[in-house]
C-alpha cells in the first residue's frame, strides 16, 4: 500500500522532483543528440559539489561533536560557531608544501591519492539519492558499488608501498588486511537483503522497501534478519572507511600516520578527502539497504521531500560514526581480525540462513517469533564464546623458523 | 552480554554531549583571552618591590615609601642572580621613622628569574614579595624583561589585592614592631625623664611619693 | 570481417600494454600494479560487451582479491629484491616458440567457436537473474566443485597457519 497521504499534492511532487526538473529543463536547451549525456554530466557536476560540501560540513561537524563529548568546544574562532573552518583548513592544506621523500617512487606516489578518489567518486554513481534521482541506474548496481570499494584497497597498499618507510608499509599492510577481512562481511550481510528483493539493482531495492502496512514502513532494518544484517553491516563499514575503533592502520599513536605518513599539503587533503567521501557512500548504501533509502519514516510523512530523507540519513549515520569515535578505543589488529573471522563472519552467514528461513516462511507472526529467537540465542552463545577469558598459564615462547 | 559495554559507554558520551549544551560542569572549557580563571592566591609569578604610600591610588611617593633598604641579602641569595642593587650614597626615614639605605638601582631580569621566591624568604624587611601577571611578552627579548626599581615598585594596596592573607599578615607583623619600637622608645623616654627628674631634685629620706 | 567500434580498440591497447608492462618492467611491484591494469582493461572489454556481471565481477575479484594477494605475496617474499641474473631468460627462443603454439591453439579455438554460433542481429540481454538461474541449474555442479575447491584451500591455509603454534618450547 503506497501512502498517498499529502504525497499527491502537485507542490511537494515538484519539490520532491525539484533536481529532476532542474536538470530536465537545462537540457532542454541542447540538441536532442546531446541530451542525455549532458544529463550524466549534470549529474556528475551536482554529485562532484555536493559531496565534497558535504564533507567540509562534516569535518567541522565532527571537531564540535567529538569536543563536546569530550567535554570542550570544539574549533569556534573562524566564522560564527566555527563554521567556516573547512575554508582555512582547504587554504592550509592548499598551500602547504608537497614534499616526495627523495627515494620515493614518484608515480606511484602520485598516483595514490588520485586512485583513491576517482574509485570513492564512482561509488556514488549507483547510489539513488531520491525518487528518480540515480545518476546511473545498472542492473547490478550493488556489484558496481562493491567493485569500486575493492579498488579503494589497491590505492592504499600503493601509497604505503611507494613511501619506501616501513611505517607506511606497516600501516598499508595492516589496512589492506583488514578491509579484506571485512569485506566479505559488508559482502555478505548485504547479499541477505538481495535474497529477500530479488534484484541486484539499488532503486529496486529501495521501491522494495517504500511500502507501508498501515504507519510503519518495510524497512529491512524492522525485521529480525534486517536488524542483524544491518549492525553487522555497520561494523564492516566502520572497518572498511578505517573509522574509529578500527583506525589502527592510521592511529597517530601507533604508527606517525600510517600509509599516509609522507603525504603533505594537498595529496593529504585528497586522501582525507577520500576518506571521508568513502564514508558517506557506505553509509548511502547502508541507508540504501537496510534503511529504506529515500522513503519516509511514516507515511503520513511522504509529503516532505524524498531527498531530504535519504540524506537526513546519511548524515544521522555520520553522526553515529562520530559518536562511535568519540566513544570506543581502539582495537588492536589481531583483536580486530579475531573479532572479524571468528565472530562477525559466522554470524553473517547464520544471518543468511535466517533470511532464507523468512522467506520460506510465509507471512505472519511465526517466521518473526522463530527468526528472532535463532538470533538472539546465536548472538548470546558466540558471545559467550568470544567473551571467555584467556588461558592464563606458564608463558610460552614461539621462536621464529 | 556482548556488547553492553559499548552501550553503557555510548549512553554516557551521548549524556556528555547533550550535557555540554545546559550544564557547566560538562564543559569545563574557558576560553582565553576572553574568559580568565582567577588566580589562586598562592600563585607566583616574578617578584616586585611594595612601597606603603599615604595618598594611595597616587603612586607619587613610590620612593619615599619604598621598603627595601638596599640590605643585598636577596641579591647574594638569588640561584640565578637575575637581581642587581646598588646602594644609595644617602639615608632616607623608612616607615618606622629611623634613617635606612634605599636602592639607587634595582634590576631585575625577569627572563632569568625562575620564580623559587627565594628573595621573599630572606628579605628581613617584607620589602620584595612575589606579583602574579603572567601576561608579560614583550618583543624587545632583552631589555624589555629587565626591570628597574620603578617598573618593580607596586602599592602595598596593591600587594593587599593580590594576596589578601598574606598581606594582613605582614601589615600586622609591621605594626606589632613599631608598637614594640614605640613602647621601648617610650619607656626610654619615660626612664630618661625619671633618671632626670631623679637628678634634678635630691631624693628626700623618707618614702614620700613622688 | 566486421569493423569493430575504436572503443575496443582503444581498450585492447590498454590491456595489451599492461601485459607487455607487466612482463617488461623491472620493479616487481610495478609488474603486479601493471598487471592490474591488464584486469582493467579486460573488465572494460566486458563492459563494452554489455556483459555487465561478469564485469563488475572481473573487477571485484581481480582486482579486489587477486592483485592483493599478488602484491602481499611479492611482499612477504623478498620478491622486491631484483634478481642477479636479470629480469629475462637465456632460453627465450624456446619460450618464443611455446608461448605461439599457445597462441595458436587458443585461438583456433576462438575463432571455431565463432563459426559455430550462428550471427544474431541482437546482442542478448543476460540479466543477472538468468545468470542466476544458470548457476543453480544448468550449471550447479561446476559451482558445487568450486565450493569444494574453496574449501579444501581454506582447509588447507588453516592447517598451514596452525601448524606454527603447536611447537612451544
Amino acid at each position: 500500500m503506497i501512502a498517498t497521504l499529502g504525497a499527491t499534492n502537485p507542490f511537494f511532487v515538484n519539490l520532491d522532483q525539484i533536481f529532476v526538473l532542474l536538470r530536465n529543463w537545462l537540457v532542454g536547451f541542447l540538441p536532442a543528440v546531446l541530451r542525455q549525456a549532458a544529463g550524466v554530466l549534470l549529474g556528475v557536476i551536482a554529485i562532484v559539489c555536493v559531496f565534497p560540501g558535504l564533507f567540509a560540513l562534516t569535518t567541522v561537524f565532527e571537531r564540535k561533536g567529538l569536543g563536546r563529548i569530550q567535554n570542550r568546544i570544539g574549533p569556534n574562532r573562524v566564522g560564527p560557531y566555527g563554521l567556516l573552518q573547512p575554508i582555512a583548513d582547504g587554504i592550509k592544506s592548499l598551500t602547504k608544501e608537497d614534499i616526495v621523500p627523495l627515494r620515493a617512487n614518484a608515480a606511484v606516489h602520485f598516483l595514490a591519492p588520485l586512485v583513491l578518489v576517482v574509485t570513492v567518486f564512482m561509488g556514488f554513481a549507483v547510489l539513488p539519492m531520491g525518487r528518480n534521482m540515480v545518476l546511473v541506474d545498472m542492473d547490478a548496481g550493488l556489484l558496481f558499488f562493491f567493485a569500486m570499494g575493492a579498488a579503494t584497497e589497491l590505492s592504499v597498499f600503493m601509497a604505503g608501498w611507494s613511501s619506501r618507510n616501513k611505517y607506511s608499509l606497516l600501516g598499508a599492510m595492516r589496512a589492506v588486511a583488514q578491509m579484506i577481512s571485512y569485506e566479505v562481511v559488508l559482502l555478505l550481510s548485504s547479499v541477505a537483503v538481495v535474497m529477500i528483493t530479488g534484484s541486484l539493482s539499488l532503486p529496486k531495492i529501495v521501491a522494495a522497501q517504500n511500502q507501508y502496512t498501515g504507519v510503519f514502513p518495510h524497512w529491512y532494518i524492522f525485521t529480525p534478519w534486517g536488524l542483524a544484517g544491518f549492525l553487522m553491516y555497520a561494523i564492516a563499514a566502520t572497518a572498511e572507511t578505517n573509522r574509529s575503533p578500527f583506525d589502527l592502520p592510521e592511529g597517530e599513536s601507533e604508527l606517525v600516520a600510517g600509509y599516509h605518513t609522507e603525504y603533505s599539503g594537498f595529496k593529504f587533503a585528497l586522501f582525507f578527502l577520500g576518506e571521508y567521501l568513502a564514508m558517506f557512500s557506505i553509509s548511502g548504501l547502508g541507508t540504501t539497504l537496510f534503511l529504506g533509502g529515500w522513503s519516509a519514516p511514516f507515511s503520513f510523512l511522504a509529503w516532505v521531500p524524498s531527498w531530504f530523507w535519504f540524506f537526513g540519513k546519511v548524515m544521522l549515520s555520520i553522526f553515529v560514526f562520530i559518536w562511535m569515535r568519540g566513544t570506543l578505543p581502539r582495537l588492536r589488529q589481531d583483536q580486530l581480525m579475531n573479532f572479524a573471522w571468528k565472530f562477525v563472519l559466522p554470524f553473517t552467514l547464520l544471518n543468511l540462513l535466517v533470511t532464507a528461513l523468512w522467506r520460506f516462511m510465509g507471512e505472519g507472526w511465526a517466521r518473526w517469533v522463530v527468526c528472532s529467537a535463532v538470533l538472539i540465542a546465536a548472538y548470546v552463545v558466540m558471545g559467550r564464546l568470544e567473551m571467555r577469558s584467556e588461558h592464563f598459564g606458564r608463558r610460552r615462547y614461539r621462536y621464529a623458523e | 552480554m556482548l556488547g553492553d559495554g559499548i552501550l553503557k559507554g555510548m549512553a554516557e558520551t551521548a549524556r556528555n554531549f547533550f550535557g555540554s549544551f545546559v550544564s557547566a560542569e560538562r564543559l569545563t572549557t574557558v576560553e582565553y583571552p576572553e574568559q580568565r580563571i582567577p588566580t589562586a592566591e598562592s600563585a607566583r609569578v616574578f617578584p616586585f618591590l611594595v612601597y606603603d604610600s599615604k595618598s594611595p591610588g597616587d603612586g607619587a611617593d613610590w620612593l619615599a615609601g619604598m621598603r627595601c633598604v638596599a640590605c643585598q641579602i636577596c641579591e647574594k641569595e638569588c640561584p640565578p642572580k637575575c637581581i642587581y642593587i646598588e646602594k644609595s650614597p644617602d639615608k632616607k626615614p623608612d616607615y618606622v621613622g629611623k634613617q635606612q639605605f634605599y636602592p639607587a638601582r634595582f634590576d631585575i631580569d625577569v627572563s632569568v628569574c625562575m620564580s623559587c621566591q627565594i628573595c621573599v624568604e630572606v628579605c628581613p624587611f617584607e620589602a620584595i614579595k612575589m606579583d602574579t601577571q603572567f601576561e608579560l611578552a614583550t618583543e624587545d627579548r632583552f631589555g624589555g624583561l629587565l626591570y628597574d626599581r620603578k617598573e618593580l615598585s607596586r602599592s602595598n594596596e596593591y600587594y593587599h589585592s593580590i594576596h589578601p592573607t598574606e598581606a594582613t599578615e605582614v601589615d600586622a607583623r609591621l605594626a606589632e614592631e613599631k608598637a614594640k619600637l614605640e613602647a621601648k622608645a617610650k619607656a626610654a623616654a619615660e626612664a630618661a625623664a625619671a633618671k632626670a627628674a631623679a637628678a634634678a631634685n635630691p631624693a628626700p629620706t623618707s618614702g614620700g611619693g613622688s | 570481417m566486421r569493423t569493430l567500434s575504436p572503443i575496443f580498440y582503444l581498450l585492447a591497447a590498454l590491456t595489451l600494454a599492461g601485459g607487455l608492462a607487466t612482463v617488461l618492467l623491472k620493479q616487481l611491484v610495478h609488474c603486479a600494479l601493471a598487471v592490474t591494469v591488464a584486469f582493467a582493461g579486460l573488465a572494460l572489454l566486458f563492459l563494452q560487451l554489455d556483459a555487465q556481471f561478469a564485469g563488475f565481477a572481473q573487477i571485484l575479484v581481480y582486482i579486489g582479491a587477486v592483485a592483493i594477494l599478488i602484491v602481499f605475496a611479492i611482499l612477504l617474499t623478498h620478491g622486491s629484491d631484483l634478481p642477479k641474473a636479470g629480469v629475462f631468460s637465456k632460453t627465450w627462443a624456446l619460450g618464443l616458440v611455446i608461448a605461439a603454439g599457445v597462441f595458436a591453439v587458443l585461438g583456433w579455438a576462438v575463432l571455431a567457436s565463432v563459426r559455430a554460433i550462428p550471427q544474431q542481429n541482437t546482442v542478448p540481454t543476460v540479466t543477472v537473474h538468468d545468470i542466476g538461474n544458470a548457476l543453480v541449474g544448468r550449471y550447479v555442479l561446476p559451482l558445487e566443485i568450486v565450493a569444494l575447491l574453496l574449501t579444501a584451500a581454506t582447509i588447507g591455509a588453516v592447517i598451514v597457519a596452525m601448524h606454527e603454534k603447536e611447537r612451544p618450547r
